[in-house]
């Protein structure tokens, strides 16, 4: 009896070290460190995008185009958020990425000023690492808002973010975790325009049909929603406007490595050259509404821009 | 950089514990969310089970329905049942409450199985009613692989209301995600641990249950059940009393 006792403690014990050594294992390491592999053949560009797909049909656009220039490419999409892919892009893995100017430049430098989008622009070529780049930004813009409901919007006679301070019934923001703490988050709207927030609803499906629910059913008032989102339209929402540039100015440009020679940095040039804000927001509808695949849209915004 | 340390600096951190987000909110909602939804799984899978168990009815169909409840992914249905009523506890509640009714369900009627059908065939033969057999012999030899099943739906449902936070303001599950998003990997390993420290004080308590439901009768003769069924029904008996022979 004592023995077997003992045996079974012993067995506890074990088992209690073995977890504690293998979950001090995983955590001494980096959980996002995925090993080199930089030193490959260099014709081959690879392109990447975030796990986003307006993003992912942009960096579409990019591979067809340097495809029907000659160029070799290696589709690497949906690789995540920009916490996930920025070290790969610095690793040298990865050579072309489209990227907004504003979001890019916030991770780059906590405290940037920001303004225009020129402003962005400027500000965002004096933070890149060595040996990354960015070439032209296109007009195109996909930045964050503060959106609400037409009703909601028509109720109170709001025009731009300052104007929610006159709305009288409670506000609650609702959207994913990280909204909560930027910079530009409900702590910033109570203590820079004197908003009164009831409270945070989380929603983490990222601006998704659930954070629409939950504002198109007034379970949340305010919300953050992509300039872009086909689903302002479909869903009569309310982008308001922001005349002091609590959000940075973030117009898509390609962030490229050294990998990427001057003719391959004229295509993608070309292709910013004619995006414009219109064609992203249709763009995002086709995959949205139309449920159409990056290859297919990437291919028909191509051939209509009379590119290539 | 050692993040099972920064994780445990995040759990003792006294700035932590403060206010409507802090560690001892986050762990009441979780306990209180954990037991509603599992006890709503009773309120449905107890009831069902004990029928089944003493019938012998339906055993089948419920083996296969607990089966594909068991396949159903948590965050679609989750997801599912947000798109329909909405943001809030309702859908994490239904989700959670699906993932815990097949383990109940199954230790339910699976204790009323268990039991020796000789014991059955004598309380009928002293003259209990049907509802006496199931009230004073069927419910209590069948409660410890009962428990059992509420253990092992509390263990999936304690891990799984992280994901109540998906849709609500509620439980740890908002450390993990508030610390995935941000990067802040401390607090989100802090939270998981917190999660694990929960399901193991959990554990423990079941286990002194699962003790305790014992009957006494049953725990002081602790001879080896003989699961099997009664092998010959007796001739003559009531066609009620051999219902439950295989």
């Amino acid at each position: 009896m004592f023995t077997a006792k003992r045996g079974r403690l012993a067995a506890v014990a074990a088992v209690a070290v073995g977890a504690v050594v293998a979950l001090a294992g995983c955590a001494s390491g980096d959980p996002l460190d995925s090993g080199n592999s930089a030193d490959e053949a260099s014709a081959t560009l690879v392109i990447g995008s975030q796990d986003y797909y307006s993003n992912e049909i942009i960096a579409e656009i990019y591979a067809q185009a340097l495809e029907s220039n000659g160029f070799t490419v290696d589709r690497q999409f949906k690789i995540g958020q920009r916490e996930v892919y920025l070290p790969e892009i610095e690793s040298g893995t990865i050579d072309v990425f489209p990227e907004y100017t504003g979001s890019l430049l916030q991770v780059l430098k906590e405290n940037a000023a920001g303004g225009t989008a020129d402003e962005t622009y400027a500000q965002l070529q004096d933070e890149l690492p060595e040996g990354l780049s960015v070439l032209d930004m296109a007009s195109a813009t996909d930045q964050n808002s503060w959106t609400v409901t037409q009703a909601f919007a028509d109720k109170y006679s709001l025009t731009d973010i300052a104007s929610l301070a006159d709305v009288t019934e409670p506000i609650t923001v609702g959207g994913p975790s990280e909204l909560q703490t930027r910079p530009y988050g409900p702590t910033t709207l109570t203590e820079k325009y004197g908003i009164p927030i009831a409270g945070f609803t989380p929603i983490e499906d990222g601006g998704g049909p659930l954070t629409i629910k939950a504002l198109v059913d007034n379970d949340i008032q305010i919300t953050n929603v992509y300039t872009a989102s086909p689903n302002i339209k479909s869903d009569s929402l309310v982008a308001l406007d922001d005349p002091d540039g609590l959000f940075f100015a973030d117009n898509v440009v390609p962030l490229v490595s050294d990998k990427v020679d001057e003719k391959a940095a004229d295509v993608l040039n070309a292709v910013s050259a004619a995006l414009t804000a219109e064609d992203l927001v249709s763009l995002n509808s086709e995959s949205v509404n139309d449920e159409l695949s990056a290859e297919k849209i990437a291919a028909a915004w191509l051939e209509q821009a009379n590119l290539f | 950089m050692n993040l099972f340390q920064d994780a445990l600096n995040w759990i003792l951190d006294p700035a932590n514990y403060a206010g409507p987000g802090g560690i001892p909110v986050r762990l009441v909602e979780h306990l209180v969310f954990t037991v509603a939804a599992v006890l709503m799984a009773c309120a449905i899978a107890i009831p069902v089970g004990f029928l089944i168990g003493h019938t012998g009815r339906g055993r089948s169909l419920a083996v296969a329905t607990s089966g594909g409840l068991r396949a159903i992914p948590t965050l679609g249905l989750l997801t599912l049942v947000a798109l329909w009523v909405g943001i809030g506890l309702g859908a994490p509640s239904v989700a959670l409450t699906v993932l815990a009714i097949p383990p109940i369900l199954a230790g339910a009627y699976a204790g009323f199985e268990a039991i020796d059908r000789s014991v059955i065939d004598s309380a009928r033969s002293v003259g209990m009613s049907e509802s006496q057999i199931v009230r004073t012999v069927e419910i209590p030899l069948g409660m410890p692989l009962l428990i059992a099943g509420i253990r092992s739906a509390t263990l999936q449902v304690i891990a799984t209301a992280t994901l109540a936070a998906y849709v609500a303001d509620i439980g740890l599950g908002r450390f993990l995600f508030a610390g995935l998003k941000t990067r802040d990997y401390a607090e989100m390993l802090g939270g998981s641990l917190l999660v694990i420290l929960l399901a193991l004080t959990l554990e423990g308590i079941f286990t002194v249950m699962q003790r305790l439901v014992v009957p006494r009768g049953v725990a002081s003769g602790r001879t080896p059940v003989d699961r099997a069924r009664s092998a010959r029904p007796v001739p003559g008996m009531d066609p009620a009393i051999t219902k439950g022979t295989h």
